[in-house]
């Protein structure tokens, strides 16, 4: 609605009635602007400067960029976050999908199962990350309740392992989000308009048949915000690496968020931390535009 | 009970957006019914929107009992307004949304009482009073939200498409109501519709209106006898009148419109009217004749044959009370309006008859009418007059 | 209801497929059941005894010991929480209510802006927002941790607010306005008795994602003021002493409780959230 008026003979009680919206959005849009990206913009100024444990603006131009591409933690972070992220992602919508077919076969107790699934979701990563350290205990946790249950030459120490403690992470973090996965595609498999299905079933599909190439690539929107949410958690997870490992064993299991924490924070190098967030903020955006320019286009042809 | 007038409003969202208003210029008496009808995206809601103060105008004056409104906001203005989708509060009960304007108002509380209780009984809601408006069928939706408005006993009522949103019987019914309401109360109305049938029906005027442009104010029967425009000759009526396009011939002093019936098992048929009640120098000009369906009659046994031409039946429609029959002239479908019995079926050919008088004449080009002087076209500004042309011819 | 169900009920797939999914919920369970078992054991039981083993004598001391170092912080939490919650949701009701009802000129530019908010990796913007509390002097103080969460809570409060308002027809507010109505009172009358739904899911929302929170809380608050949170991940990880792992499990669960008790009163507004959270705009 416009709010130019011609004639203003309006009262100032009227006019203040005008100005109200604008009035009530104004603290957010405050809010929006300085602490959304005002902020963005200041830890990109830092990540210039040689700031150590105090921000300071001396100007140092690309200088924190390079130690970041020549530090082999942040690699390893890196890399980290790679394999972890393709294989929680890609394990999670797994996981997810199946369940969520499985449920949408009329099963009794439906919502009693749907409720396990999804419990995880509701708990904080770092209560998620003490439970599973504590289960993936070496010597205490899987490891002895197997062997308990007479698998005399089971061993199970991928926690303290370099090489696997990512993958103990990944474990975490698929019991965390595939309930998840799932309550997103049952909500999306029920949505399918019935008469197609039973259009395939006519035409002489079987059931395995009509989900693979029927239902579920009708999904392809469910699908897309899945994945989105998962890189997402993915690209921001801290809390678990830091419950579960703290990056550990020496910085085998670090993740560039547990970097940007530990270098920004308890190691004084305020430069490197910003710009590993610039850095990670890079990654968002490299996942999002794409995204939110299908869904712009989605609309559009509406 | 307030006269309204619209002294050459404009309203335009900024640059070149579309559902803009253009110098609209009407004037009603108290307790009159206007009727403000035109298809989607004409302005009537926006300018709807404007009286009621929701919207401001950009430019001109609105005038209720000659006092200029446009600068107060809705809440002063005394008008109130049914909604297409009824817009009722939907957390309150009937009686709550009927009340709620009152209390807004800081009527006292054995005021709103005697108010929602009087209305009630007006529109026979009493029943539903303790009623969410989820509970309501649509009909009843329909009563509650005039309820809510007459409850105000305001100068104005606004309706904005009230009846869209029932199914045809029940529209039927309550556009009976709505007439019969305000013949009770004689409250001026302002009333939006796309409908041509509710706008002939209610009106004591009614303003065609067409990209922001009224294109015709007049009373129900000026509008439907004389349309100022193709535009509006093609809105009103249903079905719709027939447009065919000619060129104008003069033989012997006297003006001629020639039709021609297509080669059928009759063979090909012809026939000149003779118009020399129009007005102006028409003789070649490239116009398009308009008759409506039901002027277009089977020719009498003592017909001169002069205004009349033989065709071949393409369609019959049977709609009940009348049958519509389909020939076709001058390359141009062609629909006549009959009584059933007199019905011809389809193949057989036909003797039709004109009247010269009550056919009308359009410019091709600018869809103007021809051959009147001194009508109601003087405020009409044609907009892009050959795409409309087209688009008729097309039919 | 999808119907896609095989013929006969009691056939072999039928049966494999309830079989897969019991197996399911033994796997979603198993870390909950664990957690329990061992907070209720005593610390030699936790060794000598394996994860599923019942506990040869159910104590409460894993509990109380639990409750003894993070009860504190279990209640720097309540403070930090309620306030936030409250606040960012009422905020995201008022904005909502304008970005859906009373737009102008830049208001839809605002929604987008904001929007990006529900993706923003706050690693990036934890440097000035630390500078900023120090400055206002709410560093390390549940205020401040408060104040950061409403802000950074406000894109998705306003998103479930404007996206629930947005269905809703606005000839609601244009024909409360011709009675009489002004913004807040149409706001306070007519549109938040109806918005009952939006804010179940938003309050829950909310009370998830800021009672669930370890970033902000590691990085705004030490000492006295960490959110429970933090205090769980600080006796988890110390390395000083013998572990006592049914002190451990007892703090997670004193963690975990409130958000597990929440979803599973009110689960149908949780999902919701969570959708409604997935499938933005």
């Amino acid at each position: 609605m416009s709010s130019i008026a011609v004639v203003t003979k309006a009262s100032p009680l009227d006019a203040l009635q005008r100005w109200l919206p604008k009035l009530v959005l104004a603290p957010s849009m405050l809010i929006v602007l300085v602490g959304f990206y005002g902020y963005i913009l200041w830890t990109f100024l830092l990540s210039f400067t040689n700031s150590r444990f105090m921000p300071s603006y001396k100007w140092v131009g690309l200088q924190q960029y390079q130690r970041l591409l020549d530090n082999d933690r942040w690699w390893v972070a890196s890399k980290n976050l790679m394999v972890f992220g393709g294989l929680f992602i890609t394990i999670s919508l797994v996981v997810g999908v199946l369940l969520a077919v499985l449920l949408d076969q009329r099963i009794r107790r439906e919502g009693v199962i749907r409720t396990i699934f999804l419990y995880p979701m509701a708990l904080s990563m770092i209560v998620t990350g003490t439970a599973w350290k504590w289960l993936l205990n070496p010597g205490l946790g899987l490891d002895k309740l197997l062997r308990d249950w007479g698998w005399e030459g089971f061993r199970f120490d991928w926690l303290v392992d370099p090489q696997y403690v990512v993958y103990c992470l990944v474990i975490a973090a698929v019991w965390q989000a595939s309930g998840f996965v799932m309550a997103l595609f049952l909500a999306g498999l029920r949505s399918v308009d019935q008469s197609i299905i039973r259009a395939a079933q006519v035409d002489g599909a079987s059931l395995p048949n009509i989900y693979l190439r029927i239902v579920l690539p009708s999904l392809g929107p469910v699908f897309f915000s899945a994945l989105m949410i998962l890189a997402h958690i993915a690209i921001k997870s801290f809390d678990l690496v830091a419950s579960m490992t703290a990056g550990g064993p020496g910085y085998s299991s670090d993740l560039p968020a547990m970097f940007m924490y530990a270098h920004t924070f308890t190691r004084g190098q305020m430069g490197l931390g910003a710009a590993s967030a610039i850095l990670m903020l890079g990654a968002v955006l490299a996942i999002l535009v794409p995204y939110l320019y299908s869904e712009l286009r989605a609309k559009r042809h509406d | 009970m307030a006269t309204l007038e619209l002294r050459n409003v404009n309203k335009s969202y900024g640059s070149g957006l579309p559902d803009t208003l253009k110098n609209i210029e009407i004037q009603i008496d108290s307790g009159e019914f206007l009727i403000l009808v035109g298809p989607s995206g004409c302005g009537k809601s926006t300018l709807m929107n404007c009286i009621a103060g929701l919207e401001d105008i950009s430019g001109g004056a609105i005038l209720v009992d000659d006092a200029d409104i446009s600068g107060m906001s809705p809440k002063d203005r005394d008008i109130a307004m049914v909604f297409q989708s009824y817009a009722l509060y939907p957390t309150m009960t009937v009686r709550g949304n009927i009340a709620f304007g009152l209390k807004m108002r800081k009527l006292a509380p054995a005021a709103i009482e005697e108010e929602v209780a009087r209305v009630a009984k007006l529109l026979q809601i009493e029943h539903l009073l303790e009623r969410k408006p989820g509970q309501l069928s649509g009909g009843q939706q329909q009563r509650v939200a005039m309820g809510r408005a007459l409850a105000r006993r305001p100068k104005i009522y606004l309706f904005d498409e009230p009846l869209s949103n029932l199914d045809a019987k029940l529209r039927v019914e309550m556009r009976t109501e709505i007439k019969l309401m305000h013949q009770r109360l004689k409250t001026t109305t302002v009333y939006v519709t796309h409908d041509q049938i509710e706008a002939m029906t209610l009106g004591d005027k009614v303003a065609v209106m067409k990209d922001g442009i009224i294109q015709q104010f007049g009373s129900p029967r000026e509008i439907y006898n004389d349309p100022a425009n193709l535009f509006v000759a093609s809105f009103i009526g249903s079905p719709p009148m027939n447009f065919i396009p000619l060129r104008l011939q003069r033989r012997a002093g006297q003006l001629l419109a020639v039709l021609e019936s297509a080669a059928g098992a009759s063979g090909q048929a012809r026939c000149e009217l003779p118009l020399d009640a129009l007005q102006g120098d028409l003789e070649g000009r490239e116009v398009i004749l308009g008759i409506r369906p039901e002027q277009i009659l089977l020719a009498q046994a003592d017909a001169n044959g002069q205004s009349s031409i033989r065709a071949e039946v393409d369609v019959i429609e049977p709609t009940g009370p009348d049958t519509l029959v389909f020939v076709t002239l001058n390359q141009t479908k062609v629909c006549c309006r009959m009584a059933p019995d007199a019905a011809p079926r389809v193949g057989e050919t036909l003797e039709l008859q004109f009247d010269p008088a009550k056919v009308l004449l359009f410019d091709a080009q600018s869809g103007e009418r021809l051959g009147v002087l001194g009508q109601a076209q003087s405020q009409v500004q044609a907009t892009e007059p050959a795409r409309k042309v087209a688009q008729l011819k097309g039919r | 209801m999808t119907s896609l169900s095989a013929k006969s009920p009691f056939s072999l797939s039928r049966l494999a497929i309830y079989a897969t999914l019991l197996t399911a919920c033994a796997v979603y369970l198993i870390p909950l059941i664990v957690m329990l078992l061992t907070s209720f054991k005593t610390p030699e039981d936790v060794l000598t005894g394996n994860l599923l083993s019942w506990p040869e004598l159910f104590t409460g001391i894993g509990w109380s010991k639990a409750w003894d170092s993070v009860g504190g912080f279990f209640w720097n939490s309540v403070k930090i929480t309620i306030p936030a919650v409250t606040i960012s949701t009422l905020l995201g009701a008022l904005n909502g209510y304008v970005l859906a009802m009373w737009r102008f000129r830049g208001s839809q530019l605002f929604f987008g802006l904001l929007l990006f908010g529900c993706f923003l990796p706050f690693q990036v913007v934890l440097l000035p927002a630390s500078f900023t509390l120090g400055q206002l002097g709410l560093a390390n103080t549940t205020s401040g941790l408060v104040l950061i969460h409403v802000v950074y809570g406000l894109a998705f409060t306003t998103l479930f607010f404007r996206n629930y308002y947005v269905s809703i027809p606005d000839a609601l507010v244009r024909a409360a306005r011709l009675d009489g109505a002004g913004f807040f009172t149409i706001f306070g009358r007519i549109m938040l008795p109806m918005s009952v739904p939006i804010i179940m899911v938003c309050l829950i929302w909310q009370f998830t994602q800021i009672w669930n929170d370890f970033l902000f809380g590691v990085v705004f608050a030490s000492g006295d003021t960490q959110p429970i949170t933090v205090a769980l991940n600080n006796l988890v990880n110390t390395s000083t002493g013998a572990k006592e792992y049914n002190v451990d499990m007892a703090a997670a669960m004193i963690a975990g409780l409130p958000t597990l008790v929440v979803y599973i009163l009110a689960g149908k507004y949780f999902l919701r959230g969570l959708t409604a959270g997935a499938v933005k705009g």
